[in-house]
């Protein structure tokens, strides 16, 4: 289970690009899967509870509080977990280690706990820099026209700049195979039960697509306004995008992705005729949560407005 | 579970082998749900150093400084206008920490 917003990753994160379906090359086992190891291993041993080891740590509580098992049963357990240290859990371990240790230390630890993925996308930052790469994280719910905006731009500017993508959905190869069609080299990650990209996920996808210097970098998160806000890539902006089918009051009700976005682009403004949305109140709102956000006013359909959002991105790869 | 590997981390550099005590720092507006951090913790300590340790969770309120006249006031969401003088731009500057503050151990 994911620590920050309790997603699982528990069916294992997948990198494909299209064509390469059937084989499912690149899987990327996240560290969270390894306990799957654990129940095989117990198995033999005395303990009857040790199946429930399967699934998840939950469960493992069983056997810790059925008292003391055997060293033996310990040890087997750490011969199969090698990089997934558990070494020093169980209280049962206190007599072997004994209790030398009389009082307790304190250690100041002042750590941030998603400092793992920031360091890590500092240096996706830093590859995107060097290699004068324009990495944009596009967030936004599902349906608001992400990938339709993707597929526009690579179409329109296709001949004048050198598109990348990286596709995050749950399922589906769907998106990247809408982008292939487009004419953009794609990584597909599938996150499985997780809700959101981190920045060791795109690491691994950018070293697959073999990013050119002094291209776009689009990275398409999962669908949700809510986890990804808290994952920082290693872009150089946030884009979210809302569209007029949705209330206006989205950048109030999920403010944290709005808070942390640089970029807004509002889409489908054909339909503003038809629809209630209240365009100024929309920007008025997001503009409370985020008084630095730029907005564009697009419709991905008609084409309307597309050229201020060409401009900007002109303007961003020639600094 | 990044929290727990942070901690087992620190905790091993130190060549402890129980962690006793873990304090956490949580902005109120660090984009967790207390209730939520509190269920994973549940399932996520077992096997760990930190199985029977005691959690600790300093909230911390969150302070935003209001970007015309500077006052500084503590905000529950992202969008409330300055008390002060109604303009309704603000920089948070306190209350979005997710950290491992500290540990005991043994």
């Amino acid at each position: 289970m994911c620590d920050t917003c309790g997603c699982g990753h528990g069916d294992g994160v997948t990198f494909r690009k299209p064509g390469d379906e059937a084989a499912g090359e690149h899987v990327h086992q996240h560290e969270h899967t390894h306990d799957h190891e654990h129940s095989h291993n117990g198995e033999t041993h005395s303990h009857p509870h040790i199946h429930n080891h399967a699934h998840d740590h939950d469960h493992s509580h069983h056997t810790h509080e059925h008292g003391e098992h055997t060293h033996t049963h310990d040890h087997d357990h750490h011969h199969h977990h090698g990089d997934h240290p558990h070494d020093h859990h169980h209280a049962d371990h206190n007599h072997s280690h004994g209790h030398d240790h009389a009082h307790g230390r304190e250690i100041v630890v002042e750590q941030d706990i998603l400092s793992k993925n920031n360091l890590l996308a500092e240096r996706n930052r830093g590859f995107f820099e060097a290699k004068n790469i324009l990495a944009l994280n596009l967030v936004s719910s599902p349906g608001s026209g992400k990938t339709s905006l993707l597929e526009r731009t690579i179409k329109d500017l296709g001949k004048e700049i050198k598109f990348y993508v990286v596709e995050g959905d749950q399922q589906t190869m769907n998106d990247a195979n809408r982008i292939d069609a487009a004419g953009a080299p794609v990584v597909q990650i599938n996150t499985g039960n997780g809700c959101h990209l981190d920045s060791d996920m795109v690491n691994r996808a950018v070293r697959d697509l073999k990013v050119e210097d002094n291209s776009v970098l689009m990275i398409e998160n999962v669908g949700n306004l809510v986890c990804p806000s808290l994952f920082d890539l290693g872009e150089e902006a946030r884009v979210v995008i809302m569209s007029t089918t949705e209330g206006e009051d989205k950048p109030l009700k999920y403010p944290t992705m709005f808070q942390t976005s640089n970029i807004c682009i509002i889409n489908k403004t054909d339909l503003l005729p038809y629809l209630d949305f209240d365009l100024e109140k929309a920007k008025q709102y997001a503009l409370q949560v985020n008084h630095h956000l730029e907005f564009f006013e697009v419709s991905v359909k008609t084409g309307e407005g597309m050229d201020t959002w060409y401009e900007w991105l002109k303007q961003k790869i020639k600094k | 579970m990044s929290i727990i590997e942070i901690a087992e981390e620190n905790a091993k550099k130190e060549n402890a082998s129980v962690i006793t005590e873990i304090e956490l720092d949580i902005g109120k507006q660090a984009g967790v749900v207390m209730e939520a951090l509190e269920f994973a913790i549940e399932s996520a300590k077992m096997g760990t150093m930190l199985e029977n340790a005691e959690w600790v969770v300093n909230e911390i309120p969150a302070l935003a400084r209001c970007t015309s006249c500077g006052h500084e006031f503590e905000t529950g969401d992202l969008f409330t206008p300055c008390p002060e003088c109604e303009n309704p731009f603000s920089d948070i500057y306190q209350g979005r920490e997710l950290r491992v503050k500290s540990l005991k151990v043994e």
